[in-house]
């Protein structure tokens, strides 16, 4: 019998069983769950249907395991998006959830920059939220994976959910990231070589010189881009860094889980990081990728540094360096990805580089990215953005067109207007 | 069931253009469906009746979580989406809400079937009858649980053995 992987050892532990292998259907125990203004008011109007059923509903199975996150339309942008606000308030006083992320009551931000950023998830951990790029908080060796407000409203009443076993596509990341490359264009190349479906109901998992040199910012690119390619969820093993990250935000315990010698892998993929070279995405897909060289013909309207995928602190750093000293030729936004990366950014001098470049500085929101607000799309306009998707209307009018590119590529594309290389900026 | 299919021969048909984004912050179900495929046919809430199938190729639902995409879809009046394969979301969205079923198909129903068809579906014998061709096709079964909370009517009607 051969061993098991990190994935498998933790919803083992959570469904109470020796072992469980790919395959297996398993109602496992959450440790934590996550709603914001898109999914909160979704789970409420499910428990309301339960409601009117005759289904009494006046607790959740444990408040203190249960955040909330305001993220993709705020500050509020209509009357709608306004009285979402108003639901998740309601939510959280009527089942005593403590840890409610407000905009304008100091720190918040995008929900998968705070779930690690304040440590709402540790490692080990079961995790679940009601948005697509939960997957990204598996970089803190946590099973953290993204679900509808169905499932969530099961989870808040019931504390367990059901999970299929994913098997794990292993990807042993080898080498020494070059100055130019970021986890961005790793995590696009290989989005672009294996398809947006390759990890369809699996695990992808990053090992690997590479990932051990990459500052934790840089390993939630890689997990969170998972989620564009089908995975449900995205994995790295715990090691010194990790550890450091959470203790530095926490002392809440935790455990460390990590996969047996002898685990078992669906396939194992190996990239030699030192030989990339800075990739972009063209519409419309995150797999229709390309050299940043060869599209130094593209003439852009835009350049946009916002996202859970690309407004970390690292993020805005690598694009400041840049940026430094050089005027945007394009419309250029920043939206950093929570408060407390903007009061950082203010505080180290960021802000000011991007504010003499000529960019907009936006409060922390999912905004364009989503095509919600905060600089959307026209017909026929071009972006560069450090966002993870590229779909047709994605960033706006469906016959926008959008750029997927790391930090530093859409740094030195707004420097010159046009797709660019970083190191042809200099 | 039976209903008429509206088939888009395409791989990826991602949950931006089910539901452009946009629209997520709207929870009225009826309103939401106003907009069902708006991204990639705009036509399409005209065409659709009540019980109509949708047929698409591969990862059909990929992208976002929003469980919008599916209740759109529901409520403009798809009861079943006929996919070479589904992303796992909506996959699980479909099932767990019971907003409709993710029915995955082989290459000969993908290809033999055409825009318009009037179909039948049977997911007790695992069959798509064509009704239009007077073909019948396979179905992949449903996995066991998938099946048991299917015919439950949701996961809040399944009780977990």
């Amino acid at each position: 019998m051969c061993g098991m992987t990190i994935t498998e050892k933790i919803l083992a532990r959570a469904s109470n069983r020796e072992r469980v292998g790919a395959g297996d259907v398993v109602f496992a125990n959450v440790d934590r769950v996550m709603v914001h203004d898109v999914s909160g008011p979704g789970v409420m109007m499910v428990l309301r249907e339960l409601e009117r059923k005759g289904k009494k509903v006046d607790k959740v199975w444990d408040p203190d395991r249960v955040w909330i996150a305001e993220d993709h339309f705020v500050p509020a942008v209509d009357k709608i998006a306004a009285e979402n606000i108003v639901t998740l308030e309601r939510m959280s006083e009527r089942f005593g959830i403590k840890r409610h992320f407000r905009y304008g009551m100091g720190q918040y931000g995008i929900c998968h920059t705070l779930s690690h950023e304040e440590a709402m998830v540790l490692p080990g951990e079961v995790y679940v939220g009601g948005d697509s790029h939960t997957n990204t908080t598996g970089a803190l060796g946590c099973f953290a994976t993204g679900m509808g407000h169905t499932d969530i409203a099961y989870v808040l009443i019931h504390g367990k959910i059901w999970f299929r076993v994913p098997e794990t596509l292993l990807f042993r990341l080898e080498g020494s990231i070059p100055p130019y490359i970021m986890a961005k264009d790793i995590i696009l190349k290989i989005i672009g070589d294996n398809g947006t479906d390759v990890a369809n109901y699996k695990a992808m998992q990053f090992t690997g010189g590479a990932v051990a040199e990459m500052p934790m910012d840089e390993r939630f690119t890689l997990t969170n881009m998972t989620t564009e390619a089908g995975a449900k969820n995205g994995i790295i093993e715990p090691d010194e860094k990790t550890i450091a990250y959470v203790r530095e935000r926490t002392d809440r315990p935790f455990k460390v889980v990590k996969g047996d010698e002898d685990a078992e892998y669906e396939e194992v993929f190996t990239y030699e990081v030192d030989r990339l070279e800075p990739i972009v995405a063209k519409p419309y897909s995150p797999a229709n990728i390309a050299y940043a060289r060869e599209l130094g013909n593209i003439e852009i309207d835009r350049a946009y540094i916002g996202s859970c995928t690309g407004a970390k602190y690292t993020d805005l750093l690598e694009a400041a360096r840049i940026l430094k000293g050089r005027r945007s030729k394009v419309r250029l936004e920043v939206l950093p990805a929570s408060q407390s990366i903007y009061m950082r950014a203010m505080r180290d001098g960021l802000l000011s580089i991007f504010l003499e470049a000529g960019a907009v500085i936006g409060p922390p929101t999912c905004g364009a990215c989503c095509g919600a607000h905060m600089g959307v799309l026209a017909k026929d306009e071009v972006c560069v953005s450090t966002t993870n998707r590229n779909f047709p209307g994605r960033m706006g009018h469906v016959e926008s067109k959008t750029y997927l590119a790391s930090p530093k590529v859409v740094a030195a594309s707004a420097v010159t207007g046009r797709v660019t290389d970083p190191r042809d900026v200099g | 069931m039976r209903g008429r299919v509206h088939k888009y021969a395409r791989d990826n048909i991602d949950t931006d253009v089910i539901i452009p984004g946009p629209y997520l912050k709207i929870m009225d179900h009826n309103e939401l469906a106003k907009h069902a495929m708006e991204g990639l046919d705009k036509e399409f809430v005209k065409k659709v009746r009540k019980g109509d199938f949708i047929l698409a190729g591969r990862n059909f639902g990929c992208g976002s979580s929003r469980e919008h995409a599916p209740i759109a879809l529901s409520y403009a009046g798809v009861s079943a989406v006929l996919a070479l394969s589904f992303a796992r979301i909506f996959y699980r969205n479909a099932v767990d809400g019971a907003y409709l079923l993710p029915i995955e198909v082989g290459e000969d129903a993908y290809n033999g079937i055409d825009d318009g068809d009037e179909l039948e579906i049977d997911i007790e014998r695992n069959e798509v009858r064509d009704l239009s061709k007077g073909r019948v096709y396979a179905m992949k079964p449903f996995p066991p649980l998938i099946k048991r909370i299917i015919d439950a009517g949701g996961l809040f009607n399944y009780t977990p053995e």
